[in-house]
């Protein structure tokens, strides 16, 4: 599903990489946590995986898709919407309903009939929780119910592979719990899920497999296969 | 989810439509044969500034809807002699030399000086009339100039560009002159502003003589004529005006229109060759201004009486500035888009190109923009309609204006809207159309909203390229009547009434479009 090889990463003007031979792989349903403090570099690992940050070596593999980084300055756009990536901020857009921010990539990229992908959405947004804040709008949402509806979004373009940027760090600790309800449901549905946190209770919890980036490499903390 | 901003983009495409039809429908034909074309229209068209004032094309300060002065009778009588009809056409009186060569109209009679300079750039008929020039000073002062010489250091009033001005720069005053017209200048002499005030005979009789607070200094300080002026290359038309002036002037109708208007005088006896004793009659359009501008009426008989009657020409005038506003909005709003998003997310070389548009836009006055495209386009044989001119000149200097709105606009929409779009497979012009535009406009409503108004002050402007829309109309008549205040109040209204709905409209936008962004 997710194959990570080698992958090293570094700023234009910075001293030394921001990380190096970074190695993991999820299968269907796996459900990965990496943690380590702030600034080691894991949401820049996150971006890259997304294709929002190029990455100097290294290939990674989605699906059917592998990009190598090769010197090719371009290459990561071409990972860009194969996995889905729920942000930090979320990004929910304001100006659309809860079930609009989720049917508007289906309607407009895949073409989907808007009654047909209203369907999925409402399927989508009741698996987490949200079955009766279709037409709210974000603003009107509270903290953890709007990062279900960010998850929501994402899963409504069914992707293989879901990242999660810092899950908790916006919500009360009190709600770490739903959140990792909402991970479990999610992982039912057969989706590989890899989420970054600097949160140790939380990544405890969570996992069979645990990773911790530090010092600019990746190390394995736990692994339930083994 | 974007019904309203379908709409709009419906909207904003017909008017585009309508623009460009427009354009293309009314282009101004380059000049003929004059002669001939007169002859085919049917009408004699003569350019003459309605703001200039009595007693040459003003405005009747007892019905304003009508324009009346001897040169309107003069007219009327050269057209009838070429077997046509007189149709006036507005333009700025500084302006009517230039308006003239563009072929917006076929002649220009407004009191136009015979001067050797004007033979560069237009062509003369014989004159039709001849005066003295008059030196007009404070009742009771003491200290007034009475000569040339007592003149040197002092400020004189006069119109610019006339045979007054050219005499007092060189007898070494300070000259003072008025674009706007005869009232002003007077008005200024009598508060004390200037010491003495030099013009033609015919303005010194309309508006010095009437004063009580105003002498007329004896004797003559020079002698000016007034011709017809057409274009250079209108021969044809020229020789044919000079053989009707010379039939009006032998058959004595020059004569009884000068003295309708108590205009006739011995300069103009000996220009015409007529020895005859003045025939006695009476000067009845003079005493008429005389009697309607003595004294100001009551407010309460100029609102019962005077406003209402002039509703009708603020109306149209109202309409006009409208459809000045609206036009050029829609090209500002829609060129501003389109420069936003190549300063924004445009390569390199295109981003530049916008911003130097925008920077020159801005950074040039309009009205040198506006001069710039109806005055020197035909430089390069582009003759624009006023209209379009207009139009265009708001239009193209409010894009750049826009352009910075909806710039703000798009950048106060987070980075990470625009990486989450790409996350969901949206491409960059996908994510602009749905998700970052929606939130741009609603950054953008209140400011555009405020350039609207301050649009439909700007159009003012256009009254420069002969359009009569609301301040030139207020002007015109606050000079005939000598009603500045009631009427400025009057227009101001007229604008306000205009301008207040599209005020609240934009309030009601932004709260509809806003509501969602509000948390609970």
């Amino acid at each position: 599903m997710l194959r990570v090889v080698g992958l090293e990463h570094a700023f234009a003007r910075a001293a030394g990489p921001t990380f190096r031979d970074v190695s993991f792989s999820a299968e269907p349903g796996a459900l990965i946590t990496i943690s380590g403090a702030s600034g080691a570099g894991k949401t820049t690992l996150l971006r890259c995986l997304a294709g929002l940050e190029p990455f100097r070596r290294g290939s990674v593999d989605v699906g059917d898709v592998r990009v190598d980084a090769d010197g090719d300055a371009g290459a990561h756009l071409r990972l860009r919407g194969h996995v889905g990536l729920v942000f930090q901020t979320l990004e929910l857009f304001p100006h659309l309903t809860a079930l609009e921010n989720c049917i508007l990539a289906p309607m407009r990229v895949r073409g989907t009939a808007r009654a047909e992908a209203e369907i999925a959405a409402r399927g989508l947004l009741a698996t987490l929780g949200l079955a009766d804040k279709g037409a709210a709008y974000p603003a009107h949402l509270s903290g953890g119910q709007r990062q279900r509806v960010a998850i929501a979004r994402a899963l409504a373009m069914a992707p293989r592979v879901l990242l999660y940027d810092e899950p908790t760090s916006a919500l009360d600790p009190s709600l770490r719990g739903d959140v990792l309800d909402a991970l479990q449901r999610v992982r039912a549905t057969g989706v590989a899920q890899v989420v970054v946190t600097h949160d140790a209770t939380f990544a405890s919890t969570a996992v069979e497999r645990r990773f911790l980036l530090a010092g600019g490499t990746l190390r394995v903390l736990v692994d339930a296969e083994r | 989810m974007g019904g309203y901003r379908t709409r709009t983009y419906r909207i904003q495409r017909t008017l585009a439509v309508a623009l460009l039809a427009v354009l293309w429908t009314r282009a101004a034909a380059a000049g003929d044969d004059a002669l001939a074309r007169l002859h085919a229209a049917g009408e004699l068209r003569w350019g003459a500034d309605a703001q200039g004032g009595a007693p040459y094309v003003f405005q009747d300060p007892m019905d304003p809807t009508h324009v009346i002065g001897f040169e309107v009778e003069l007219a009327d009588a050269v057209a009838r002699g070429l077997g046509v009809r007189a149709r006036p056409v507005p333009g700025q009186w500084e302006s009517l030399l230039e308006l003239l060569a563009r072929g917006d109209f076929d002649v220009a009679l407004n009191g136009i000086e015979v001067a050797p300079e004007k033979e560069r750039v237009c062509r003369l008929t014989h004159p039709y009339y001849a005066a003295s020039e008059r030196l007009t000073v404070r009742s009771g002062d003491a200290a007034a100039p009475s000569s040339l010489d007592e003149v040197r250091g002092r400020p004189i009033g006069t119109l610019p560009g006339s045979l007054a001005e050219r005499i007092l720069s060189r007898s070494g005053a300070v000259v003072r002159t008025y674009e706007g017209g005869q009232n002003e200048i007077y008005a200024d002499l009598a508060l004390g502003r200037t010491d003495a005030v030099l013009l033609d005979w015919p303005i010194t009789r309309y508006y010095a003589e009437i004063d009580p607070r105003l002498r007329v200094v004896d004797g003559s300080f020079g002698e000016v004529r007034y011709a017809i002026a057409t274009r250079r290359e209108d021969e044809a038309l020229t020789t044919a005006l000079n053989d009707v002036l010379d039939r009006l002037a032998r058959d004595g109708t020059l004569r009884r229109i000068y003295e309708r208007w108590g205009l006739w005088n011995s300069e103009t006896a000996a220009l015409l060759g007529d020895p005859a004793p003045a025939s006695g009659q009476v000067a009845e359009a003079f005493a008429a201004w005389r009697a309607a501008v003595g004294a100001l009426p009551p407010l309460s008989v100029r609102l019962r009486e005077w406003y209402p009657r002039s509703q009708a020409l603020f109306a149209r005038a109202a309409l006009m500035t409208l459809a000045l506003a609206l036009t050029a909005m829609a090209v500002a709003v829609s060129l501003g888009a389109v420069l936003a998003l190549a300063r924004v997310y445009g390569p390199r070389p295109v981003s530049w190109a916008a911003t130097g548009y925008i920077e020159f836009m801005r950074g040039t006055p309009l009205l040198v923009q506006l001069v710039m495209l109806y005055f020197g386009l035909p430089e390069l044989g582009i003759t624009l309609d006023p209209f379009v001119a207009g139009a265009l000149a708001l239009g193209l200097n409010y894009a750049a204006a826009e352009a910075e709105n909806y710039r703000a606009g798009l950048e106060s929409v987070q980075a990470g809207q625009l990486e989450a779009a790409w996350c969901l497979r949206l491409s960059t012009a996908q994510a602009l159309r749905w998700v970052i535009g929606p939130q741009a406009v609603r950054v953008a409503i209140p400011p555009v909203t405020n350039d609207f108004i301050a649009l439909l002050k700007d159009s003012s402007l256009v009254s420069l390229v002969t359009l009569t829309e609301l301040t030139k109309t207020y002007v015109t008549l606050a000079n005939a009547t000598r009603d500045h205040l009631g009427l400025g109040l009057v227009v101001a209204a007229w604008y306000l009434l205009i301008g207040l709905p599209f005020a609240r409209l934009a309030r009601w936008a932004e709260l509809r479009l806003g509501r969602h962004l509000r948390p609970a």
